[in-house]
């Protein structure tokens, strides 16, 4: 950043959602969030945090103070490949890879992560062809993968595939189940459900919300 | 003891050689493995990132499966060789047993697909049968090609210890260890055996992801380690396919071999590279293998 | 004391009910009118009324005014619990000349309105608590309490700062007080550190005045290397086995020369030294440091070749001039009875390779904070030089806050001390080595009396300090500066990036913990814990040195992690209130306990292997047993077994515990 942008970043508590730490907080496990102190030890362990623009500790903080569009745009929780370091090593037990989770999954609902970044369409794709077969063929997906974040990196790629495809590591033969409508009524049940609460769903719940 | 064996969708492609490597071993201790019929995908990190209820019924009608061919007996044994999936089935089989609410979604769902959970179900991994399982000299007692003045780093990687340790130490595991000391190999100690390779994000985000991949390869190799065994099919891929590209981006050549323990074992047991899927590898463990045995590995 | 008030002298008792409002704690949720016009509709009630604070002097005006009036004879408060107010009413029955016993509580609050949320069923079952205690004080007695004469020695366990402070006051004040360490010396924790916080004061020369008093004063009994093994009795006549352990030296010869310490046949040290917390070796013979109090050598057993298998030429006993040396010296029993006891038992610090991510004990230059106390301690194994293994000094330092503590994987608790001895480990390896220290800390604790003053003093002295909890120390090198160092990794979450500091030294600030056989010893004195292990006060804000068992009192760090001056402190209150108990000369024990109706008794001697306190005798002539109720604590054990019914409990008699569940069931 070299040129100053004359960004104001202050933040009005009508910028914020007070409500957003408890829907977060709503998953199972998920109250342990409240107890952050705020020590730094998962951004500490993580070994990608050098990457992301807010650690996972200052999600926490965000995620506590309301700051919903920042963090559900963030690309910190797609950078995030769900080592669990820092779960393990958290003083107060929160579950940090289960909170990251949710809000991919927030982000993907709101419609507001990143759009061409390779993580979130990864799984979307990986996610569509499940839906569809029972299992995921990694030939296709990585090819979907590139064809819909970056189409030039097919042909970096090439060499690659072809060598996996010498050794018999990769196929385009589809593979799917067999009881592919078993599946399908089984996932229907759950298209309109989620675990991550929201708040109108909290308060009839007879929840104490912020 | 019987145990069912799931898959999962990589050791079906990029992983063939952990399935192969896999059924060979343990065909050779006489344990018996039989694939889960119409098993499905556990959902991976994906399916966690777009629907966790989703997720959750995955690995459900994979356990109400097992249940099914298991038939009377107790519990069925499901081994789950892919660290992947091993997390996702060993997670969702603690969520539905710790959260009711949870599990009533979940069985209603599975109940629309004409299946049901009974909670008759433990998921392994091979690792865990192979140290906790067997009699303790079975594995010795194969050895036909010990594995003298091999060095080894065991790599675990995140999802095995990581946040269950359900069958070895989280920080310091032992199981591989043990392995490769009953094969007659030297582990080399490292404190990068749990550290993450990058997972997905060494295939599509490179700039992040080769660079946790090349931290463990530049240890390893610094620690002079002929070889790398590993339990995760992401593990070995990332760590064996982008090294030439990582010699490129580092300025620094790499060039070590990276395999499963299971084909480290069936090598150790004197079968053949070919039942061991040890044709299917981007850097050759031959001259590894010759270290050894003190002269020419030939391929057998 | 007066009764002139005799009870119901027509048969008829006069029951007074006062319904307390306790504020808003009981009203907010019983409906104290509704009690009151229930209370009256009850037998034998001749006054039932309520009152906003009945604990207050004017709502105790009340039951004494209706007392002297001769409105009631009997009283029943509905209120909070006995533990809280019974001695409050009971005091004010009798400053109105009526007998105290004569009194019942009703606890509408802790039972009711503080744990049922309906207010209907609240008031319910105020309403039944309330004929419950009607039904029973009907059939109460007046009684007396016995006064018990009060030992006036006392016995302060534990020879650290806390234990030393108490002995020392005690025994100023005048009275006899054994104090039993169980090491071979008295100083504790604090004879290891070189200097204290915030003034630096150099600890031994503020500590050994102390211990030097305490080995000098006329009224201190010191025995050390002994621990207390049993404990009997009650307040003010406690019965204590102290075991001495053997020596192998006779304490009142022995003048600490050194000589049999030098003529040892190990030259060198076998085994870690304990004083030295393992950095050095120590040989068999020994004296834990130059200023031991007492300075006496000891001998271990465990590995002296002498005392394990008899075959050594004995140099020591050649060397020693005054013949103190004795290979037959036994375990001594000593018995003593005091009225109070102290327990100043102290702490251990957190074993750091309980996290193994910090690698203590898998790489060489990781040391905990007590480690590195002794390093700076000029009398300690590096002679207060800070000093790698290989001997050299450290150019860079990181310094690791809140080891094992605010961890609710080892202990959910701040431990107190440690943001303040690591600044002042900070300051110390400064000056003696020169080398970059960095601190890692999550929030920097200093509340006490020129702390945060001393913070600001480390801060000017160019300590990097980044607010960060550490989340690994490895020795991986991603960069040449960090090849053969020890590579901290932490977020630096004020500037808001990662870093990593390759340092060759760590000092891992390691919390306070109960000692590990804190249980052993809480049954001993019959003490309970908390959930942590450290022992439990009376009240956390209102009698922190007072224990639930009269007689016992706490001080210093095992009733929880505090600094020094808090453990003097406390110590000073620990033995201000065993003075209390054991100037006033007397305690008043309560009458609520068990006697033989004669003419029930079989002499079937079911009670006396019973009873805990061995309170039951037999008269072999009459062949019935009887209670000693000065030793009697109450507990019903014996009333509960004797099948003819015999043995009653005064308070508990059946009659009076049936009435009561009358009471509840009849409303109910």
């Amino acid at each position: 950043m070299n040129k100053w942008q004359g960004w104001r970043k202050i933040r009005y508590e009508s910028d914020l959602d007070p409500h957003f730490v408890d829907e977060i907080a709503s998953i199972p496990g998920g109250e342990t969030l409240y107890s952050c102190i705020q020590c730094g030890t998962c951004s500490g362990m993580c070994p990608i945090s050098p990457y992301m623009d807010y650690t996972p500790r200052q999600i926490i903080a965000m995620i506590r103070a309301g700051f919903r569009g920042e963090v559900l745009s963030s690309y910190t929780t797609w950078l995030c490949a769900s080592c669990y370091s820092c779960t393990v090593e958290c003083p107060k037990d929160i579950k940090l890879t289960d909170i990251m989770y949710a809000t991919k999954r927030l982000a993907i609902r709101g419609k507001v992560y990143p759009k061409r970044f390779p993580t979130p369409v990864l799984a979307g794709e990986f996610f569509k062809a499940v839906e569809k077969y029972g299992r995921s063929t990694e030939s296709w997906l990585l090819v979907n993968l590139f064809m819909k974040t970056n189409p030039f990196k097919v042909f970096r790629q090439m060499g690659l595939g072809l060598r996996l495809f010498s050794q018999g590591r990769l196929s385009l033969k589809r593979e799917s189940i067999k009881r592919r409508g078993e599946l399908k009524s089984i996932l229907k049940v759950l298209e309109k459900e989620h675990m991550v609460k929201s708040k109108d769903e909290l308060v009839s719940a007879g929840k104490e919300v912020a | 003891m019987s145990y069912i064996y799931y898959p999962g969708c990589s050791l079906k492609s990029t992983g063939r050689a952990y399935e192969e490597s896999l059924l060979t071993v343990f065909d050779a201790l006489d344990v018996p493995l039989k694939e889960l019929e119409d098993w499905n995908c556990c959902g991976a990190t994906a399916y966690m990132s777009i629907s966790e209820l989703k997720a959750f019924a995955l690995s459900a009608r994979n356990f109400a499966l097992a249940e099914r061919q298991n038939g009377e007996e107790d519990y069925a044994e499901m081994v789950v060789p892919c660290a992947a999936c091993y997390l996702g089935l060993n997670k969702a089989h603690r969520y539905l047993a710790e959260h009711p609410e949870l599990r009533e979604t979940i069985d209603r769902a599975l109940e629309a697909g004409g299946l049901k959970y009974n909670d008759r179900v433990h998921v392994r991994h091979p690792l865990d049968v192979l140290i906790n399982d067997l009699a303790p000299d079975k594995i010795k007692a194969l050895v036909k090609r010990p594995l003298e003045g091999l060095k080894v780093a065991c790599y675990y990687g995140c999802q095995l210890v990581r946040p269950y340790a359900d069958f070895d130490d989280q920080h310091d595991p032992q199981t591989m260890d043990k392995i490769v000391k009953m094969l007659g190999g030297e582990v080399v100690d490292w404190p990068l055996k749990t550290r993450c390779c990058g997972g997905s994000l060494t295939g599509i985000v490179q700039d992040v992801g080769l660079r946790l991949s090349y931290i463990l390869l530049a240890e390893a190799r610094k620690r002079g380690c002929d070889l790398i065994v590993t339990a995760c099919p992401l593990c070995q891929f990332n760590l064996e396919c982008y090294q030439s590209r990582i010699s490129g981006i580092y300025g620094h050549k790499i060039n070590i071999p990276v395999i499963y323990f299971t084909q480290l074992m069936g090598h150790a047991f004197g079968l053949s590279d070919e039942k061991l899927g040890l044709k299917r590898v981007f850097v050759s463990p031959s001259r590894a293998f010759s270290k050894a045995e003190g002269g020419q590995h030939v391929h057998g | 004391m007066s009764t002139a008030n005799t009870p119901s002298p027509n048969g008829k008792p006069k029951i007074g009910v006062y319904v307390c409002h306790c504020g808003i704690n009981i009203a907010g949720r019983v409906d104290v009118q509704a009690t009151v016009e229930f209370a009256k509709t009850l037998p034998n009630v001749t006054v039932a009324t309520e009152y906003k604070f009945m604990c207050s002097d004017p709502g105790q005006e009340m039951i004494q005014k209706d007392l002297k009036d001769g409105l009631v004879d009997r009283v029943v408060v509905a209120s909070c619990s006995p533990l809280m107010h019974e001695a409050t009413f009971r005091r004010a029955m009798m400053a109105a000349d009526a007998n105290p016993f004569l009194f019942q509580m009703a606890n509408i609050r802790e039972h009711v309105s503080w744990v049922t949320l309906d207010k209907d069923a609240a008031t319910e079952k105020a309403k039944a608590l309330i004929a419950a205690a009607v039904k029973r004080i009907v059939l109460h007695r007046p009684l007396e309490k016995t006064r018990v004469p009060v030992n006036s020695d006392a016995l302060v366990v534990g020879g650290g700062i806390a234990g030393i402070h108490a002995a020392l006051t005690l025994a100023d004040a005048g009275r006899k007080v054994y104090l039993v360490e169980r090491e071979p010396t008295i100083g504790g924790h604090m004879a290891k550190f070189d200097k204290t916080f915030p003034t630096l004061d150099c600890s031994a020369c503020i500590l050994t005045p102390k211990m030097s008093a305490v080995r000098a004063h006329p009224n201190i009994t010191l025995w050390t290397y002994s621990e207390v093994a049993e404990v009997e009795g009650f307040v003010g006549n406690f019965q204590v086995k102290v075991k001495r352990k053997p020596r192998y030296i006779k304490e009142d010869l022995c003048v600490g020369c050194y000589e049999c310490v030098e003529a040892c046949v190990f030259k060198k040290g076998i085994v870690k030294d304990e004083f030295n917390v393992g950095l050095s070796k120590r040989r068999p013979i020994y004296i834990p440091f130059p200023q031991a109090t007492p300075l006496v050598a000891v001998i271990d057993p465990e590995t002296c070749v002498q005392i394990k298998r008899n075959k050594c030429k004995k140099p020591c006993v050649d060397a020693c001039e005054r013949d103190a040396i004795d290979f037959d010296q036994k375990e001594e029993i000593k018995e003593i009875d005091v009225g109070a006891i102290i327990l100043a038992t102290g702490f251990k610090t957190f074993d750091a390779g309980r996290i193994s991510r910090y690698g203590y004990g898998k790489y060489p230059n990781i040391f905990t904070s007590l480690e590195v106390e002794r390093m700076v301690n000029a009398a300690g194994p590096t002679t207060g030089e800070v000093l790698l293994k290989n001997g050299e000094k450290p150019k860079a330092v990181g310094i690791v806050h809140c080891v094992g503590s605010r961890d609710c994987k080892t202990n959910a608790y701040c431990s107190r001390v440690c943001c303040m001895y690591s600044l002042k480990l900070a300051h110390l390896i400064k000056e003696r080595t020169g080398a970059e220290v960095y601190n890692f800390y999550i929030d920097m604790r200093t509340p006490g009396k020129g702390y945060e003053e001393f913070y600001e003093k480390l801060l000017k002295e160019n300590v990097h300090f980044i607010r960060g909890r550490v989340a690994e120390i490895s020795d991986w090198a991603t960069i040449p500066e960090e090849e053969g160092k020890l590579v901290i990794r932490a977020e630096d979450t004020l500037v808001g990036a990662v870093r990593r500091i390759p340092v060759d030294m760590v000092v891992l600030s390691v919390g306070m913990e109960p000692h590990e056989d804190v249980d052993e010893v809480r049954r001993v004195f019959n003490v309970s814990c908390s959930h942590e292990g450290w022992f439990l006060e009376r009240h956390p804000k209102l009698a922190p040195v007072s224990t639930f068992t009269d007689g016992v009192f706490l001080a210093g760090a095992c009733q929880g992690p505090k600094d020094i001056p808090d453990c003097v402190a406390q110590a000073g209150a620990a033995a201000a209130e065993a003075l209390v108990l054991i100037d006033r000369g007397y305690v008043e024990l309560e009458p609520n306990t068990a006697y033989v109706q004669e003419e029930f008794c079989s002499g079937c001697k079911i009670c006396l292997g019973l009873c805990p306190y061995g309170a039951i005798s037999f008269n072999d002539e009459k062949n019935i047993s009887s209670v000693n109720g000065a030793l009697c604590k109450g507990c019903g054990t014996c009333v509960a077994a004797c099948p003819s019914g015999a043995l009653q409990q005064n308070l508990f008699t059946d009659e009076q515990i049936l009435q009561e569940i009358e009471g509840v069931i009849s409303y109910v």
